[in-house]
């Protein structure tokens, strides 16, 4: 029974060695939001124990991870997440397909608002390879939704 | 769903909270001097995760070492003996012309400079946030790293240590769009600012006048002004100038000398007087080399 427990830190945990795992140049600006979309899930299946709280730490580890200015990632990662909270019920009857509709939007908001933050930061210009983690996200949502809800069940974490 | 009716405030509120949270950081993170010793321990403390997130990358390495062929080795053994020896007569040469030149200045009274000591380091992770370039290396405040430190690869200047954890420490590019670098132009001396412009093989040069003396092609030095960078060490070359006379400066674009997309081995600079024990000092580089104090490894693909 303590398997059921520690299902949601360990997704967490992969998700932020996903997140950080050095990669080639090429490969890396193709690097899907792994830590978003396992919180936009967990968030979806289970909002009372992960939520816009869980986020926000989440977002400063991965700002201290990123050596990014504290607060950008938890900023901009709340939002999404608030949107899947307030509309769990409504996403959790969508196909698969609307749901990868949706985390395109959810995905394009949050890069849009780190970029907005980074560049009121430090000024960086914006190019449309920022973007592409956007595409890749899409088409990671199916494998990682039927992935996490198979466990979920089988360990029946509640 | 175990709970029918949610505990604590309403949603809205919470995100209004996290945003005002995370605003409140920003600031505090941009604005207040002292915060970086705080960041200092806030890294320390995720660094298991990093070490974690470099296991995959670091067996592959192992393996690959384990199983490289007796063939492989064997060429590289030749290959790297011969490099040592042509590399050790021309640091004969080169050593003949330091103790020339140091005689020269001291002639001329001018002041003798000194050279700096070393610390091989290996990259640790490098930043996947596209809009800054920061790598992670393996030294850190133990080592005796300390903060705005010069770290060069085999071809140039890379960039600068920005914050120092306990066993490792991040290193900022000299590509990213925060950084600025003060350079002179080898072959004449013109001075300049190069300023990162975000992508991993371009720089800008700043405020440079439409009659410069600079052209595609010239090798661009650290000039050492501004106390961070020593001086001399090449940092960029030329690839392009654009010269609009409707604009106030003319547009020079730099490449990067220093492979910033491939890095592996770096090295980090002390001057005499700060260095720790564990540097290399100048001059015994081969000895050292012989003794093991420097990671004797195969290199991958020289290229």
């Amino acid at each position: 029974m303590k398997l059921n427990k520690a299902l949601i830190p360990a997704s967490v945990i992969v998700a932020f060695i996903l997140q950080i795992m050095p990669m080639p140049a090429v490969i890396d600006m193709y690097r899907p939001d792994w830590l978003l979309l396992i919180l936009c899930y967990w968030t979806m299946a289970l909002p009372n124990r992960v939520s816009v709280g869980t986020t926000a730490i989440c977002g400063i580890v991965l700002d201290i991870l990123y050596g990014t200015s504290l607060g950008v990632h938890s900023f901009a990662m709340a939002i999404p997440v608030y949107l899947v909270a307030a509309n769990y019920q409504r996403f959790r009857n969508y196909s698969v397909v609307q749901q990868a509709i949706m985390i395109f939007i959810l995905s394009m908001l949050y890069h849009m608002v780190v970029y907005w933050l980074q560049y009121w930061l430090t000024g960086v210009q914006f190019r449309f390879e920022f973007l592409w983690p956007v595409i890749t996200s899409v088409f990671l949502w199916p494998w990682l939704f039927w992935l996490l809800r198979r466990y979920r069940r089988l360990l029946r974490v509640t | 769903m175990n709970e029918v009716f949610a505990r604590g405030p309403s949603l809205i509120v919470r995100l209004a909270m996290v945003l005002v949270f995370s605003i409140g950081a920003m600031l505090i993170d941009t604005k207040v001097e002292n915060f970086s010793t705080a960041r200092t321990y806030l890294n320390s403390m995720v660094s298991p995760l990093q070490y974690i997130a470099n296991l995959p990358g670091a067996m592959l390495s192992y393996s690959a070492e384990r199983f490289s062929s007796r063939q492989q080795l064997l060429e590289d053994n030749t290959k790297l003996t011969n490099q040592v020896t042509l590399m050790s007569e021309q640091l004969q040469r080169f050593r003949i012309l330091e103790q020339e030149n140091k005689n020269l200045r001291k002639l001329m009274d001018a002041p003798v400079r000194d050279s700096m000591h070393k610390m091989i380091t290996e990259l640790m992770a490098v930043d996947t946030n596209p809009y800054s370039h920061q790598i992670v290396i393996n030294k850190g405040a133990l080592d005796g790293v300390f903060l705005n430190q010069s770290v060069l690869d085999d071809s140039g200047i890379v960039g600068q240590i920005s914050e120092v954890g306990t066993t490792n420490s991040r290193v900022l590019l000299i590509s990213d769009v925060t950084h600025a670098i003060p350079i002179r132009i080898e072959r004449n001396n013109v001075r300049f600012i190069a300023v990162g412009d975000g992508s991993l093989n371009s720089m800008q040069l700043q405020h440079v006048p439409h009659s410069a003396d600079i052209e595609e092609g010239d090798v661009l030095v650290s000039s050492g002004l501004g106390d961070v960078f020593p001086e001399g060490y090449p940092v960029a070359t030329i690839t392009s100038i654009t010269r609009n006379e409707g604009r106030p400066f003319a547009e020079v674009i730099a490449t990067p000398l220093a492979k910033l997309d491939r890095i592996k081995y770096l090295l980090l600079l002390w001057p005499k007087e700060t260095a720790p024990a564990g540097a290399i000092a100048p001059g015994n580089e081969l000895t050292d080399l012989l003794e093991g104090k420097m990671p004797v490894d195969t290199p991958e693909d020289p290229q």
